[in-house]
């Protein structure tokens, strides 16, 4: 297990490395950081001085060390727009997009496991065809057409929502600033999380229930219902915890799509997070902060689904003593 | 004495798209408690969903159409579920064929095995484990108490059948079905796992119905055969009787095709054509297309089985 642990983390390490390579690659062909620092409005020659100066006209590699050289001390350059560090102005709206995941991964947890396990194991059942039909229905529409649906129902129509922004939040220690703690913070939170679980649920339900129906086929569990355990026992224990493995599996890579989603559901919502300075950074041209913005969601994607992986290998005999899978 | 088990006339279909498929066509057959009895057929004769038929567990479309299966005095094709859950894994056990797919890779043997104790009978868990244990040394696996902690992929397919038979005595059942518990071992493993479990059958008194295609394995196991053919039995009779003097031309052709029997530097026989589909089986004797002795009659009309020497035969060639 040890092994297997050193092993997904040197892939780690390997997976960072070629993120920030290909980051560093487009702030090079793309970004301007003499712009970044003094504007337009210095002659061609001083611009030239400064370039030297920058080392800019280094080799590459050189220049993709002295980048992954600062990345390290938690340097990604400075925001053309904010006047800040990329770095500060990312950890300042993180904790917005991390509360709605938070939030989002909770609903979805609650709901996916019960509905999926259902349907898996009652197919035919009424309630299982009307749940399975809601998740086309619901993979189907668009996020930000749910969103802004929401908003015309419940903030426009009959204004008890609010439809913009976190709300009153309170401040918890260096950069966050949460809106769990007070009625506003999460009233707000309300719809953004429901726009983004619209979307997720149906996706895990199905997944639930497809890897469990194949579970429930399987000769281990006729096996269990020869034994003459109970049905509970056969569904929740035998058949559960191997579709787990699965799912845990695809839940880790479904967290591309969940990133995909928030940068539409912060939009939508002006949710002052990751997604929404990800299009704000788009639209200036900020290019360092895209930079940083691809560098630390690809580093929070890397060490999640490191975190899966060493989950699915505390979940499976398999992988917990021969460190392979 | 009385029977330990009667299946009389049960009927088997699938409810398939493509229309009701009978899977068994009213098959008889019996046990004495302690009598073990081989069913033997070629592949797709109906002897898995004949075994699995017993504890109402067959698989998918497939349901029990007709006919009782009469365990102890009490018709169980009938029971509602719970009532028969009671008997699955307590009073009648199953083995399956595979030993690699048949055990929960999640599960360690210790959960595997207490819990099938658990779900029939009040007992606390360190008495379920005292039970594994003894039934683990029953099948002579090594330091039962470390094992009970691992999990099926620590040990190799003919320990992973031993664990299954062990699964099976835990209750001390009536009956053991085995459904083919040698084919998915490595061959210098098959006896070994076949001596256990008659050996355990004969100590433990259990009965067993042993479900093979290979008639050289039934013929050192079991006191009587019964022969399948396209979801019927064929033939029936006395273990050494069916081997030494097979009636049915379809059982003679079984025994003819063992590699026991074929001389040196012969090409092994085969019973000439393939079994027919369930859903085309031919009119009359379903053998006949395949039979080397078939007369008119055999197209026109389905022989029944009749009582011939010391066995029952179904053929017309005994009429
Ligand atoms: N799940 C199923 N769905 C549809 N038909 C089935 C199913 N299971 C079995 N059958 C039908 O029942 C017939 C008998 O199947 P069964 O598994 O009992 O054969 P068998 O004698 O055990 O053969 P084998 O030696 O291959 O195990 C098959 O030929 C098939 O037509
Ligand atoms: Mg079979």
């Amino acid at each position: 297990m040890f092994a297997f642990i050193v092993r997904r983390f040197l892939q780690a390490v390997f997976v960072m490395l070629v993120i920030s390579l290909i980051g560093f690659s487009i702030q090079h062909q793309i970004g301007d950081p003499v712009r970044d620092l003094v504007g337009i409005s210095v002659s061609k020659k001083e611009r030239e001085a400064l370039r030297e100066k920058l080392g800019l006209n280094d080799p590459f590699f050189i220049q993709y060390g002295r980048f992954l050289k600062k990345a390290l001390h938690g340097d990604l350059g400075r925001s053309f727009f904010y006047k800040k560090p990329a770095v500060d102005v990312i950890l300042s709206k993180a904790p917005a997009t991390l509360e709605l995941v938070f939030v989002t991964s909770i609903l979805v947890i609650v709901f996916s496991i019960p509905l999926g396990i259902y349907c898996a194991i009652f197919p035919k059942k009424f309630l299982s065809r009307l749940i399975m039909g809601a998740s086309v229905v619901g993979v189907s529409i668009p996020v930000f057409l749910t969103a802004i649906m929401l908003i015309y129902i419940f903030s426009v129509k009959l204004g008890v929502m609010p439809s913009f922004g976190r709300g009153e939040l309170v401040h918890i220690g260096g950069y966050w600033y949460s809106g769990l703690f007070t009625w506003d913070g999460l009233k707000h939170l309300v719809m953004p999380s429901i726009a983004l679980t619209s979307i997720m649920l149906p996706l895990f339900v199905r997944l639930i229930r497809a890897e469990m129906m194949e579970v429930l086929e399987s000769e281990y569990i006729r096996f269990a219902w020869a034994k003459g355990l109970k049905p509970k026992r056969i569904w929740f224990v035998h058949a559960f915890k191997n579709t787990l493995l699965p799912v845990i599996t695809v839940g880790g890579v479904q967290l591309g799509t969940l990133i995909a989603f928030t940068i539409l559901t912060e939009s939508v919502f002006q949710w002052q997070g990751l997604g929404f300075l990800f299009v704000e950074a788009v639209e200036r041209a900020d290019t360092t902060l895209l930079v940083s913005y691809l560098i630390f969601v690809g580093f929070v994607f890397v060490l999640i689904n490191t975190l899966v992986d060493i989950i699915y290998g505390l979940v499976n005999p398999m992988v917990r003593i021969t460190g392979k899978k | 004495m009385d029977k330990l088990l009667e299946v009389k006339d049960l009927v088997v279909k699938f409810a398939l798209r493509t229309g009701t498929l009978t899977a068994l066509n009213g098959i008889n057959f019996s046990l004495l408690p302690g009598e073990r009895m081989g069913l033997v057929g070629e592949s797709g004769a109906g002897k898995s969903v004949a075994g699995f038929s017993i504890i109402n567990l067959i698989s998918k479309p497939g349901f029990i159409a007709g006919g009782e299966v009469i365990f102890e005095g009490e018709d169980i094709s009938k029971y509602n579920f719970e009532q028969m859950r009671s008997i699955r894994g307590n009073k009648i056990s199953m083995i399956f064929q595979d030993p690699m797919m048949t055990l929960n890779p999640v599960l360690t043997i210790g959960t595997q095995m207490t819990e099938t104790l658990l779900a029939h009978k009040q007992m606390s868990k360190e008495e379920a484990t005292e039970i594994a244990i003894e039934c683990l040394k029953k099948v002579y696996i090594p330091s039962p108490e470390t094992r009970l902690k691992q999990y099926p992929h620590e040990f190799s397919g003919g320990m992973r059948q031993r664990i299954v038979i062990a699964i099976s005595l835990l209750t001390t059942p009536k009956l053991i079905i085995a459904d083919e518990p040698t084919t998915a071992l490595d061959v210098t493993i098959q006896a070994e796992i076949m001596d256990l479990l008659l050996e355990l059958c004969i100590k433990e008194k259990m009965g067993l119905i042993l479900i093979t295609h290979d008639l050289g394995v039934v013929s050192q196991t079991t006191q009587k055969i019964a022969v399948m053919y396209a979801g019927r039995i064929v033939e029936k009779g006395k273990t050494l009787d069916i081997i030494t003097n097979p009636k049915h031309p379809y059982t003679q052709g079984l025994i003819k095709a063992l590699p026991q029997t074929h001389k040196k530097g012969e090409k092994l026989y085969q019973i000439p054509g393939i079994m027919p589909n369930l859903n085309q089986i031919p009119s009359g004797c379903p053998f006949h297309p395949r039979c080397t002795f078939k007369k008119d009659i055999c197209s026109q009309i389905e022989p029944s089985l009749k009582s011939v020497d010391k066995g029952e035969v179904a053929c017309h060639l005994y009429a």
